[in-house]
């Protein structure tokens, strides 16, 4: 039987704010455990929640960015359950009303097409905090922390048919969460994770078969392979004629397959109601215009306009306008340089080639954007080739530059580097050339004229040995225009 | 000296008559003489009450003396108190110590008061008649057989019992107005949003307000305003301008009119009550208010609303008490459900169990709407009966309980019958309404209590009505005969 695959995603993405959604404790990740919840988030007997509008301002403007409805009334709710990093045995979530409605995003597919996947909502709500296992001499620590740190909660519509698809989808949403300044996007630290829920159905049913839900996945690689391995152990199970149960799962990366968590039928009934202790949060069309005008270029706008501006190819544009840090250091340096295509190539060239071999990020690069864009230009005035502009980066990149864009030319300098471009001087050298090989002179003028071009070689290759850093188009020009005078 | 209310102590403190100290000492020893047959008080704070007492004298001495400098009150045990045990009658938190002040609390440190300590009260604030303490029954001290009314059953006691001038309440469904009812005192509880919550600890979040409880209403006015303020703290709390509550006590009530809702004199009211309760009104028509009868239609669709939407806000608010981070834990847990169960199981009493029960239900799944959603559409009739009604007149008056207090144990059994206890209260927190109770007469030797109801943020008339009565009255310096 031929079968259709059904994804939706959950994501959890943890908003950029200083202090916590209903607390004044910082978010910073890292510090000593418990040090970083104050009464609020440790659920002391008669606290209460505030609700940081800083919280709502990052949720609409993530709202806007995804072309969604923004609930002009959003309504806490208690979601209630036991767990011990849980510290008022409930959550503080939006069950119906959302600060997020139905919106929607692009991915790009491997065929290059694109597809729109809606989003049904995003609701605010507050992370837990987490359960240490190990050094407890058999029990259980916990560490709050991380409770009640602000969390935007983006479902989408089950519209992705293939992991490749949940994976862009993801790759999306982290794209537009960094270039929003909304969270740091650091998966390691789990600033998003994400839930996958999976489900078949024979090709052509309308309705959904029972789906699994695989919990926490932190990185678009396990998201794509935690999938293809869900599909796979379905796909096995029904074709065998079984039932697929639903339930919660999770993904062990190391034996890259999903096992069992819990299964649903036992799962809590949550008892949602209303959070007496908040007030429903109401925004009226100023405030949403308000944060509106802080919306920066997105990175589908930007790619458009890296193609209808600047010419670069849409793959190009893709890769570029991906990751905003690595967009903005492209544009700086195209900018300088005054040429988007030389940037481009040398992005995702050098610039991508030196990151994954020194695995950092574009800010840890000791080559800045404007360093890069200072050497484009040299290259671009005939100053370097591009054999010296290389070795000018790599020098750059060990170190050997103090962050100036000054040091770039003192470094062409000091490694001799500079291109002779001077007409006289290489007719000069041309000169010698022509005359200490009278034999390749002679050949050359044998050879019939529509043929020359390809004659002329050796005479460069001499010219260029003779004078390390002479402008290659310059020796073309004074080479043609001397044996054109022989003969 | 026990029977000075917190105005008289005020002016001596000013004038010299005595220091803090020496009321401080004077009223602890006579806790220490008198509680053990009462039990209005958990825990007494002696050495912190002397050491405030003494920094309130050092700092009138220096010349920086409010009128609260040195004056002494009690807490509810519902407010944490700074590095004080705060049990909220509970053994789920008998070993708590509270790491913050409530608002309320740092309110009246900040006025300078002292705070002998903390009042008994039934378990987390769920009962009518202070039965159910894990720190055991208050008694009436008007009949020592008889309840003081509850929750805040131990403040009203204590007051009553001239232990202390006044003292902290809070009221979810007539836990301040009942037990000052019963006890011969006065209480208000002012309008949803008016006392800040911070610290208060939580039964019913959109029911629960702070207030006070004293021997007259001019001490109820004095203690309101350091009770009332604005916190920030508090989503819920009101940015709504706070009057000095003691400047309009003696305004006139000339033209007032009073509504009389019929439906709180029905025929199940007995002939004593009506009579007192008539009584009353009739000394505010001889200083010119005039009386009308009003209708408040829903007023019997006002418990069963309560008590779907109380245990449900309680069902989660008490979720916290789950033995990991603070408070009791059970022995030798197997798991963490064995812990959550078992600490649960044995740190709560019989009746909050019972409410956490019915409040689950009342919001699981497929009951939602028959229950929780409908009692909120219901109480929104109730609120709009007395919106209705305060187009016609400016307060209304009525009983504050069906009956004076009643005998201990008469309603241990019958959970129902103690619920009907608050039928002319629980509206008024439904409906975010202020309401305040006054001595108001005798039945049989027990204090009866007359409930004024006022409109949104207008305690300050309630409290200039309660004056205006105690001007005219004695009922409120009445003490029992043993106290006398």
């Amino acid at each position: 039987m031929e079968w259709e695959v059904v994804i939706g995603l959950e994501i959890h993405a943890q908003l950029a704010t200083k202090s916590k959604i209903f607390s004044g404790a910082s978010t910073q990740y890292g510090a000593d455990a418990n040090t970083q919840a104050c009464a609020v988030d440790l659920g002391l007997p008669g606290v209460l929640p505030v609700f940081n509008e800083e919280a709502l301002r990052m949720a609409v403007k993530f709202g806007l960015a995804i072309d969604a409805e923004i609930g002009k009334r959003s309504v806490f709710d208690r979601k209630n359950y036991f767990y011990p990093d849980s510290p008022k045995g409930y959550q503080t979530t939006q069950l119906h009303y959302p600060t997020v409605g139905m919106g929607h995003i692009d991915i790009e597919l491997d065929n290059g097409e694109t597809k729109r996947i809606n989003v049904t909502r995003a609701h605010l709500e507050e992370d837990a905090g987490k359960s240490v296992h190990e050094g407890f001499d058999g029990m259980s620590g916990i560490d709050l922390n991380r409770a009640g740190t602000p969390l935007v909660e983006i479902v989408s519509e089950p519209e992705l048919r293939t992991a490749k698809e949940a994976a862009a989808y993801f790759k999306k949403m982290h794209s537009i969460v960094t270039y929003l300044g909304i969270c740091d996007g650091d998966l390691s630290q789990g600033s998003m994770r994400c839930d996958c829920n999976v489900s078949l159905r024979p090709k052509g049913q309308q309705e959904f078969g029972t789906r699994t839900e695989i919990k926490n996945v932190n990185s678009f690689r396990n998201v794509e392979r935690a999938i293809e391995s869900e599909i796979e152990r379905q796909m096995d199970i029904l074709e065998d004629g079984g039932k697929i149960t639903q339930e919660t799962r999770l993904y062990d990366a190391d034996k890259n397959e999903t096992r069992s968590m819990r299964s649903k039928e036992v799962e809590n009934d949550y008892r949602y109601f209303p959070c007496p202790d908040l007030l429903p949060v109401i925004i009226d069309d100023d405030y949403i215009e308000a944060v509106r005008q802080t919306l920066p270029e997105l990175p589908d706008a930007k790619r458009a306009r890296f193609v209808a501006d600047h010419g670069l190819s849409a793959v190009d544009a893709g890769v570029l306008s991906a990751d905003r840090a690595l967009a903005d250091y492209f544009e700086t340096a195209a900018k300088l340089a005054g040429d988007y295509k030389l940037a481009a190539n040398w992005v995702q060239g050098d610039v991508s080639a030196t990151l994954n071999r020194l695995e950092i990020s574009i800010a840890e690069l000791p080559v800045t954007a404007e360093q890069l864009g200072r050497l484009l230009t040299l290259i671009k005035d005939s100053t370097l080739n591009n054999g010296g502009a290389k070795e000018v980066f790599n020098a750059l990149v060990e170190g050997k530059g103090d962050g100036t864009v000054e040091c770039v030319d003192a470094l062409v300098d000091s490694m001799g580097l500079k291109q002779v471009s001077d007409t006289g001087a290489i007719e000069a050298i041309v000169a010698d050339v022509l005359a200490n090989n009278p034999k390749l002179v002679e050949g050359y003028l044998a050879t019939p004229v529509e043929k020359r071009g390809k004659a002329m070689g050796p005479f460069i290759g001499l010219t260029r040995k003779a004078a390390a850093g002479v402008n290659p188009q310059v020796v073309m020009e004074v080479l043609k225009k001397k044996l054109e005078e022989l003969g | 000296m026990h029977n000075k209310t917190i105005a008289e102590i005020s002016s001596d403190l000013a004038a010299g008559k005595y220091t803090s100290v020496e009321i401080t000492e004077y009223l602890l020893d006579r806790i220490e003489q008198l509680d053990s047959t009462y039990n209005s008080f958990i825990t007494v704070t002696r050495d912190e009450a002397l050491a405030q007492a003494k920094a309130a004298d050092e700092a009138r001495a220096a010349g920086n003396a409010g009128p609260w400098t040195g004056v002494p009150i009690a807490h509810k045990d519902v407010f944490c108190t700074n590095g004080v045990l705060t049990t909220c009658g509970s053994k789920m938190l008998s070993n708590f110590v509270a790491p913050y002040d409530s608002t309320v609390a740092a309110n009246f440190k900040a006025a300078g008061a002292v705070s002998l300590g903390k009042l008994n009260m039934d378990e987390f604030a769920m009962g009518s008649s202070n039965e159910k303490s894990f720190y055991g029954p208050v008694k009436n001290p008007w009949s020592q057989d008889r309840v003081p009314g509850g929750s805040s059953g131990g403040s009203a006691a204590a007051v009553a019992a001239r232990l202390v001038p006044g003292a902290t309440g809070t009221d979810t469904g007539g836990s301040i107005r009942q037990p000052a009812s019963f006890c011969g005192v006065t209480g208000i509880k002012p309008t949803y949003g008016r006392v800040s919550r911070w610290g208060m600890i939580a039964y019913a979040s959109s029911l629960d307000q702070g207030g006070p409880i004293a021997k007259t209403a001019e001490d109820a006015a004095m203690m309101l305003n350091v009770m009332a303020s604005f916190d920030a703290k508090d989503s819920t709390c009101v940015d709504h301008e706070i009057p000095d509550y003691t400047a309009t006590l003696n305004n006139s009530v000339e033209g007032l009119t009073i509504g009389l809702p019929k439906e709180y004199f029905r025929d199940d009211l007995s002939a004593e009550m009506k009579d007192q309760i008539r009584a009353a009104v009739a000394e505010y028509e001889k200083m010119g208010a005039t009386v009308k009868e009003i209708s408040l239609p829903n007023t019997h669709l006002a418990i069963p609303s309560y008590y779907v939407i109380a245990p449900a806000e309680c069902s989660a608010n008490l979720s916290r008490m789950d033995g990991v981070r603070f408070g009791y834990r059970c022995e030798d847990p197997e798991d963490v459900a064995d812990l959550f169960k078992r600490s649960r199981g044995e740190g709560f009493g019989e009746e909050v169990k019972r409410r956490i029960m019915v409040g689950a239900y009342t919001l699981s799944a497929g009951f939602y709407d028959a229950y929780y959603k409908q009692a909120q559409q219901v109480r929104r009739l109730v609120k709009n009966d007395f919106v209705e009604a305060f187009k016609e007149v400016d307060v209304i008056m009525g009983p504050t309980a069906p009956t004076p207090a009643f005998k201990a144990g008469e309603k241990t059994d019958d959970p129902v019958a103690m619920y009907l206890e608050d039928i002319f209260t629980i509206a008024l927190n439904l409906a975010g309404l202020p309401g305040m109770s006054i001595p108001c007469g005798q039945i049989d030797g027990l204090p009866v209590g007359l409930q004024i109801i006022g409109n949104y943020f207008d305690e300050a008339r309630l409290l200039n009505l309660g004056h205006k009565f105690q001007q005219v009255t004695d009922w409120h310096q009445q003490t029992p005969a043993d106290l006398a």
